[in-house]
């Protein structure tokens, strides 16, 4: 009983479907050709669309200013680190509210929710005292922390959806093969958790890696993120078109890769399961 | 060894439900009593850490709020009652960026919804190559807020060289100075490009999941395509919306990256936002005091919201 498909209203509808895809993702595209083009090329009318003289120059000129690799590590380290410590922090809390849940366990799932809700601006100025009289400003740890808190709630939620569905009879009848507690967390839970770590782990880093609040207000140079970063070339360097794309592009290109493989867990994951 | 065995078996065991008794017979009550208090220590430093995250700067705004206190002439913290709230909520900065920050959140909520559905219905047809042309729409949700602000503002409506400029002159209009002339307009186009995907991608999610059968019984009993849309599309997709715009809505609140890198508010306060105003009360002007009364006028917004997404959530909750 499938639907009838004429192969006119398919080939309508693939066109129309590309032509939208096309036109979303073409800002990105646009970024990524004038990148490859000199800066006088970049500048020029009308502009040229593929027949332009590919150059590399831009890519050189930020891989040569030292700091491209400074900024993109910190975000690496900062965006990595935050999630690796916010998992392992909710991992026992997840586990508990999982497999051993209390009457209180919706409330206070609920509650972490809606921590997430406070806006960063209703809080910036203590942060911001705090982190200056701790002299945490400008540091990679500082950032780590805020980081960490602020997705905290996201990896609760997100680690609790994915230990609820682990059936609970298969680790019932592992018992009963006679399973020793120690193999049976090893041969049967953890495979069937580690596709819910690695994508709770995935969201998140891609979460913090774009974070541009706290970072653009806590750190300027030694620990500044690549959000930072870029954030630099608004000011006269942002003449600089297609270095500012090469700086762009290598900026986004990681985090959109993981993006693309991470997609269906982004709509389980920013929507709190309310939408499957 | 047996009081960790003990311990792991009965957390296994419990189900909501409560199918298998007959495993927790004997030490039963006391598995159970471990079991919650195992529970309650495994939950403990995340839920101490989030109240601590949450209540002691929630705190010292408050306390600041009620305080003049300007960086610029330290030691100075004194008591002054409500007067911030009275100087953040007359100023006239602060009815100017509610309005922004208002026709921001709507118009983006607008643009991300009506066009989510329409390309959530369009990518639900039979479609070839649907997995490209998905990675192409969800694309810019992964790009970092300066990066998209500023490529928008440089590559694409830079009045002069940027390729809106171009394509509107080849067809024989007028460029249009964006950032000059509609300021706000433009960042609402920048935030509803980032957005778009999200609301695509959840509304496609939920069309996915549903039933063919329904639409084709309304088919057989006559309905047009309009109308199957009006009367089972849409009533199925009532839910999702609400989730996607009351989560948007939330961090559209707090829309701050963009405005940095593009206008720093201007020009004048066209493009000022609450969070914006907040950040250079704080942070240019250093008035501590106006900033935490502003910030907590931010927190009874984003609060509104937040009581109806948690009650949504909340209801779909099984625990």
């Amino acid at each position: 009983m499938a639907r009838r498909i004429s192969v006119r209203s398919k080939v309508l509808a693939t066109v129309g479907a590309w032509l939208v895809g096309f036109v979303i993702f073409f800002p990105i595209l646009w970024m990524v050709l004038t990148s490859f083009k000199t800066e006088l090329a970049a500048f020029s009318t009308p502009p040229s669309f593929l027949f332009f003289e590919w150059t590399s120059e831009n890519y050189t000129a930020v891989e040569a200013r030292s700091d491209y690799v400074h900024h993109a590590l910190n975000s690496i380290i900062i965006a990595g680190g935050s999630t690796l410590i916010a998992i392992l922090i909710a991992i026992p809390a997840a586990w508990a509210m999982a497999f051993a849940p209390t009457e209180r366990t919706r409330s206070t799932l609920l509650w972490m929710l809606s921590t997430k809700m406070m806006p960063p601006v209703g809080v910036l100025v203590p942060i911001y005292l705090l982190f200056r009289d701790f002299n945490l400003l400008d540091t990679r740890s500082g950032l780590i922390m805020v980081l960490c808190l602020g997705n905290l709630p996201i990896v609760v939620w997100m680690l609790f959806t994915y230990f609820k569905e682990v059936p609970k009879d298969i680790l019932e009848a592992a018992r009963m093969d006679g399973a020793t507690i120690g193999r049976e967390l090893l041969f049967v839970l953890t495979p069937m958790v580690i596709p819910g770590l690695a994508s709770t782990f995935l969201l998140n880093v891609i979460l913090a890696w774009n974070e541009s609040f706290w970072t653009l207000n806590l750190s300027t140079l030694k620990a500044a993120p690549l959000t930072v970063f870029i954030a630099s070339y608004s000011s006269p360097e942002g003449l600089f078109w297609a270095r500012l794309s090469a700086a762009s592009t290598l900026a986004i290109a990681p985090i959109l890769v993981l993006g693309w493989f991470s997609q269906r867990q982004l709509v389980r994951g920013l929507t709190f399961g309310a939408v499957k | 060894m047996p009081l960790d065995r003990g311990l792991t078996l009965s957390l296994f065991a419990r189900r909501p439900g409560g199918a298998s008794g007959e495993q927790r017979s004997g030490s039963g009550v006391a598995a159970t009593q471990r079991t919650r208090t195992l529970g309650r220590l495994l939950a403990a430093p995340s839920i101490i850490l989030l109240f601590i995250w949450m209540i002691v700067p929630l705190a010292m705004t408050v306390y600041f709020s009620l305080s003049a206190y300007n960086l610029l002439n330290p030691g100075s913290l004194s008591f002054v009652g409500f007067q911030n709230f009275e100087y953040f909520l007359t100023d006239p900065a602060f009815l100017a960026s509610l309005l922004n920050t208002l026709v921001l959140v709507g118009a983006v909520l607008v643009i991300t919804v009506v066009l989510g559905v329409l390309i959530a219905l369009l990518l639900d047809q039979a479609v070839i190559g649907l997995g490209i042309v998905r990675l192409m729409v969800i694309a810019p949700f992964f790009v970092m807020p300066t990066v998209s602000a500023l490529v928008w503002k440089n590559l694409l409506m830079h009045p002069v060289s940027g390729l809106f400029a171009w394509i509107a002159s080849s067809l024989g209009f007028t460029p249009i100075d964006w950032f000059a002339q509609v300021p706000l307009l433009s960042i609402i186009l920048i935030v509803a490009w980032q957005w778009l995907p999200f609301a695509t991608l959840i509304l496609l999610t939920a069309l996915q999941s549903l039933d063919d059968d329904q639409k084709e019984a309304a088919g057989m009993d006559g309905a047009g395509p309009f109308s199957t849309f009006i009367y089972i599309t849409l009533p199925h997709l009532a839910r999702p919306i609400t989730v996607v715009i009351l989560i948007e809505t939330i961090f559209l609140l707090t829309v701050f990256a963009e405005i940095f890198v593009t206008t720093g508010g201007g020009p004048g306060l066209q493009t000022t936002n609450i969070a914006f105003l907040i950040y250079s009360q704080a942070l240019i002007q250093f008035d501590v005091g106006a900033a935490s009364a502003g910030g907590l006028v931010a927190v009874v917004l984003a609060n509104i919201v937040a009581f109806f997404l948690v009650r949504i959530v909340g209801r779909t909750l099984e625990v």
